[in-house]
């Protein structure tokens, strides 16, 4: 849920990162951290096992401008995307204003990608969310590896509403700027839309 | 939380800074449950309080999940001991989170004291506002942006 404060002049939104294990959402936050200037990011939180995976969340906080005379700052959250993790997920999704669901694009990951983008749809039912509703966009990610499948493909089957998407290489930042601008436009859109 | 007006944000940070002076605590701060930061107030320069309050509210949110499990209801309060700093969580009103650290200049029972008594006052507010948001449409400053705003967000990089 937005956060408006008209004391501090802010507003503030929650950005959740959502997709199956291993598809790259750590590694987004990971690439907009690195490439942002320190003064308009804090500190990135991650809560992860020893070998990486994401436990509970990712968390960087950006602040991304001014709109008459209100900084817009996002949190970004990343969620963990291994099937076990779903009570953790649902913890997150809280409050969110956005959604970005990074899909793993090699073949074999298909089948991950469908599940976790039911399991999002549900969790946020959970909730009294739609995910039709929401700020949303897509992101095929890992499109640099030989055994990727071609975005048309991808989007037949990930992206039937033809919500914004974008093809990425997490690891080199190619669309992951580009991923965020726009759910974050969404967002304020929407924003507006709801007064 | 949705909005908080100077008028509610002036109340609630006095609260704040009194419950951090009559506990003799190091610091307070107000979240909501999302993990925002309301207020905040004491000794605080040195505390990455954005992070502080994301991961108190992902560990009220889990601790919260915990109840659940367990059909119970929500935990009321956390204390975690510390060598240097101590750390009391309570909910206040099942909406916002109130995180005191405090060391050995105070106690536990005094700390415990002084957050019941600011919880009932920051509760008045909240319910007061809520009573508020429903009598009245809040003014928006979202009805003037235009796209051009919304684009010029995003272009400076
Ligand atoms: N080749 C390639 N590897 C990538 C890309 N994006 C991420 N990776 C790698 O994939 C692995 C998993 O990335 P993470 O970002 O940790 O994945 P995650 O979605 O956060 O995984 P969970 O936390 O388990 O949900 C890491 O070794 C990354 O370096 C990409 O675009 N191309
Ligand atoms: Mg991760």
């Amino acid at each position: 849920m937005s956060f408006i404060n008209y004391s501090s002049r802010e507003i503030n939104c929650k950005i959740v990162y959502y997709g199956p294990g291993l598809c790259g959402k750590t590694t987004n936050l990971q690439f907009i951290y690195q490439k942002t200037s320190p003064d308009a990011r804090g500190k990135m939180v991650s809560l992860a096992t020893e070998t990486e995976r994401t436990l509970f969340f990712d968390f960087l906080p950006l602040s991304m401008g001014d709109v008459h005379g209100f900084k817009a700052r996002f949190h970004l959250y990343t969620v963990p995307g291994q099937v076990f993790y779903d009570a953790s997920r649902k913890l997150i999704l809280k409050g969110v204003d956005g959604v970005v669901f990074v899909a793993d694009s090699q073949v074999e990951r298909m089948e991950a990608n469908m599940e976790s983008l039911d399991n999002l749809r549900e969790n946020l039912e959970e909730q009294g969310y739609n995910l039709d509703a929401l700020p949303y966009v897509v992101q095929y990610n890992k499109q640099d590896l030989p055994n990727a499948a071609p975005m048309e493909e991808l989007s037949k089957v990930l992206n039937p509403t033809k919500v914004p998407e974008f093809s990425a290489v997490a690891t080199t930042g190619d669309g992951v700027f580009g991923t965020l601008k726009a759910v974050a436009k969404l967002v304020m859109m929407d924003l507006r839309k709801r007064k | 939380m949705e909005v908080l007006y100077e008028e509610e944000y002036r109340q609630i940070q006095e609260i704040v800074e009194r419950l951090c002076r009559d506990a003799n605590s190091k610091a307070v701060l107000l979240i909501d449950k999302n993990g925002q930061e309301i207020a905040s107030s004491g000794e605080i320069e040195n505390i990455d309080t954005t992070s502080l309050s994301s991961l108190t509210a992902g560990n009220v949110a889990a601790t919260g999940g915990i109840a659940r499990l367990l059909a119970e209801k929500e935990f009321t309060g956390q204390f975690h001991e510390g060598e240097h700093t101590n750390v009391h969580i309570s909910i206040v009103a099942q909406r916002v989170i109130l995180l005191v650290l405090f060391d050995q200049r105070t106690s536990l029972g005094l700390v415990r004291l002084r957050v019941k008594k600011a919880s009932k006052d920051i509760q008045d507010i909240l319910d007061a506002m809520s009573a508020k948001e429903h009598q009245q449409a809040r003014p928006s400053i979202f009805e003037e942006i235009t796209d051009e705003d919304i684009d010029n967000l995003f272009n400076d990089d």
